[in-house]
């Protein structure tokens, strides 16, 4: 065995899996995790541990894989996460826990995100099921949303015998996790809906087909229906397009509508009702880990896939992983490449796609190189369907229907980092709903904030 | 599991049903609507909201069957539920925050096409409620599938019948009896809303713009959630893209792009739409075209 190199995980063959929705990466079995487990140097002054968004005693859980203790090993995990079986699988270890790791300096850093998963996964086969809370203490929160900043702020809170009531917008709870990654990355029925599960266990109420600012007001929420606090973790809002001619044709539509109705609507499926126009040649415009997810989606339908990107291969926003994983299965990458017009046929049908080349200028605001056009340029591709995959905007159905709720310019609500404080008094938020589009982790992070936040408000503590 | 209390057949294709829903009929105003979605493996299909009682938790919505989903739903009996029933979505008409003094002093014409009558009613309820009436005309394309007759003559101030073939009442199309009512009759009106079939509230609304009326439509397009997280109910509306679930349904006749928003319509409802989603669907296509119904 060399010591300098990860176990190396198993995964579909790609030429098999870019025509199916399962799981693309197998995972470690027993042998494997604890092989890649005795790779750690369980070091004093753990510096994966302060990677980690939620401070996952991961040394500790990784000792304990190497020797086997997997149970063990899920409870240290439970600790800090309630969703341990998502984070091994969609969040970005190379910049977080695993870019810390001493071992990663000389060769390649442990496989924790693997391990993680791993652990997740033998806990759920064998029915470890995460602890009750002990007594209840009798102060009810209202918690906005089921994606991972919900969950994971409605377990934490559940666990210190808080009564909590989740509302989700949508027909079926989980957020983003649900709608948004795709079956082949973050299977729903094996993964996501048993970590739902664990934090209903836990004693949670999830209430679906509730949209906060419409069907019920946050007001009303600490009014009326007795609640003591409310967390908001509604997530990112509404898609953003790119404002050229031809965007509103027949065959444009955003990543979210195209995930949403192959995710959530299940409409890749032959049994249920939802259509998707899926296309036959596609350009995804973008390049972070949502575009990857509609572009591998889009292949997997059956489609010729380009991914269209302003700037180069090195600023592409998407996890190493998944970006590997699309040019493994097929998909070309026309980097320097900007959209300037959609062409659209008699009947409003896309019929290709106008764009011109890039080069690097001096960097912007975010650090990263400039793209500028070049002129004369242009070009068409090809193409019969456009998904856009920009970004998002805030949803203002909350803020526009909540008395006293400060939001900033970008119109994201305005909460403390430490603790989810808003302007308003009992109401506390967090998740992309308050930074703008970004992971499943930080979502995590901020949910944990939150419940941390409400405790102390509901606790009567001091504010430090 | 939401109850359906009461289920009817208006006319043909056409259905009325009462469900139970608290949550909503708590909130709704008149401009909003629904998501409905019958069962697992259903679409989410937006609906209109005809009717609310508040006191008894119930919402009345009214649909056509025009593809696989709403056909399904057609055969639901009162006793039986929908799985999902989410709202209200979309912002409520603008009238309903105006003063209501200056509202008084407005004179509202309602012209209502098809099944756009359903819409229409709540907002004319809500007026009559308020103490204002409001002149309304429905159009149907003959007698049979004329609905919400007695209820519509109830809560309007002056109620006018068409129909396309001349089967009940006056002969002709809305715009006909809008052109009637101002040119010939001499009636002025400060705001006409037009609901019904995107073509009718296109016609309406170039009417109106020669007459000088103020026009609000209601629109109807492709979406998903509903919430504004999909975009797939974009329209143009005066040069800018707006999404029809939280900006609208409702907007300015004047400024709304109709040719785009029929185009968009037609990507799961005509033939050729029906046709290119086929090719394009390969073999996810099943159902939602408006045509098909389901795998054939």
């Amino acid at each position: 065995m060399d010591v300098l190199k990860k176990v190396p995980v198993r995964e579909q063959d790609p030429k098999v899996r870019a025509g199916n929705f399962e799981e693309v990466c197998l995972g470690y079995n027993k042998e494997e995790a604890m092989e890649e487990a005795s790779r750690c140097l369980n070091c004093k002054n753990a510096k994966c541990i302060k990677g980690c968004p939620v401070s996952i005693n991961i040394p500790g859980f990784v000792e304990e894989v190497k020797a086997g203790n997997f149970e063990e090993a899920a409870k240290v995990i439970a600790r800090s996460s309630a969703l341990p079986a998502v984070c091994g699988r969609v969040c970005p270890q190379e910049s977080q826990c695993e870019g810390q790791c001493i071992r990663g300096i000389k060769g390649e850093p442990v496989s924790i995100g693997k391990l993680e998963r791993f652990v997740a996964d033998w806990s759920r086969e064998n029915g470890f099921v995460p602890e009750a809370p002990g007594s209840m203490n009798g102060k009810k929160v209202a918690v906005i949303g089921s994606g991972p900043a919900g969950l994971t702020c409605a377990g934490d809170l559940a666990k210190q015998g808080y009564e909590v009531t989740i509302f989700e917008a949508l027909h079926e709870p989980g957020g983003v996790l649900l709608y948004g990654i795709p079956e082949f990355r973050l299977p729903k029925e094996g993964v996501v809906k048993p970590e739902i599960e664990n934090v209903k266990k836990l004693g949670v109420k999830i209430e679906t087909n509730v949209i906060i600012g419409k069907s019920v007001t946050i007001d009303q929420l600490l009014d009326e229906e007795g609640f003591d606090a409310v967390f908001i973790g509604s997530g990112a809002g509404l898609p953003m397009f790119m404002g050229i001619p031809g965007e509103n044709a027949n065959g444009v539509f955003s990543a979210n509508e195209y995930l949403t109705r192959s995710n959530l609507m299940k409409a890749f499926r032959d049994d249920y009702d939802t259509p998707i126009a899926a296309g036959k040649k596609v350009a995804v415009v973008g390049g972070g880990n949502v575009a990857m997810d509609a572009a591998r989606t889009a292949l997997r339908l059956g489609a010729d896939v380009h991914i269209v990107y302003r700037r180069s291969e090195a600023e592409l926003p998407a996890r190493a992983e998944e970006v590997h994983h699309a040019k493994e299965e097929g998909i070309i990458f026309d980097l320097l490449t900007n959209p300037t017009e959609i062409l659209v046929d008699d009947s409003g049908w896309v019929k290709g796609m106008r764009c011109i080349r890039m080069e690097l200028g001096e960097p912007d605001a975010s650090g990263r190189r400039r793209p500028v056009p070049i002129e004369g340029s242009d070009f068409v591709i090809d193409v019969d369907t456009v998904i856009m995959s920009l970004g998002t905007s805030p949803n203002p159905l909350i803020s526009s229907t909540t008395k006293g709720l400060e939001v900033n310019r970008r119109k994201c609500i305005v909460a403390e980092e430490d603790n989810g404080k808003t302007s308003k008094d009992g109401v506390f938020a967090g998740g992309d709903a308050v930074t703008g589009a970004a992971t499943v982790i930080l979502a995590m992070e901020a949910g944990r904030a939150g419940a941390r936040g409400i405790h102390d408000y509901l606790s009567g503590k001091p504010e430090e | 599991m939401y109850k359906i209390t009461k289920a009817e057949k208006l006319a043909d294709k056409i259905y009325l049903m009462d469900v139970e829903a608290p949550r909503v009929a708590r909130a709704c105003q008149p401009g909003e609507f629904v998501i409905v979605k019958m069962d697992e493996t259903g679409e989410r299909i937006p609906l209109t909201i005809c009717d609310y009682d508040r006191e008894n938790g119930i919402v009345t919505i009214v649909f056509q069957i025009v593809g696989a989903s709403t056909w399904k739903m057609a055969s639901l009996k009162a006793g039986d539920s929908f799985r999902d029933f989410v709202g209200p979505l979309g912002r409520p008409s603008e009238f309903v925050h105006e003063d209501l003094e200056i509202l008084k002093q407005k004179k509202m014409l309602f012209v209502a096409g098809g099944v756009g009558a359903a819409p229409v009613y709540p907002q004319v309820k809500w007026l009559r409620n308020h103490g204002i009436d409001a002149d309304v005309i429905v159009g149907a394309k003959t007698k049979d599938l004329l609905i919400l007759e007695d209820m519509m003559k109830e809560a309007a101030g002056n109620l006018y019948i068409t129909t396309d073939d001349g089967s009940y009442m006056h002969k002709g199309m809305v715009t006909d009896v809008v052109k009637d009512l101002v040119q010939n009759q001499g009636k002025r009106y400060d705001v006409c809303v037009a609901i019904g079939p995107m073509i009718m509230m296109k016609f309406v609304s170039i009417l109106t713009r020669e007459l000088n009326i103020p026009t609000i439509v209601s629109m109807n397009p492709v979406m998903v959630d509903g919430t504004g997280m999909c975009g797939a109910c974009r329209l143009t509306v005066g040069n800018e893209v707006k999404f029809a679930c939280v900006d609208g349904p409702e907007f300015d006749g004047h400024l709304v792009d109709f040719d785009e928003a029929m185009k968009r319509q037609q990507m799961y409802k005509t033939e050729e739409g029906r046709a290119m989603l086929k090719l394009k669907e390969g073999d996810t296509h099943h159902g939602g075209c408006g045509h098909c119904g389901g795998d054939e």
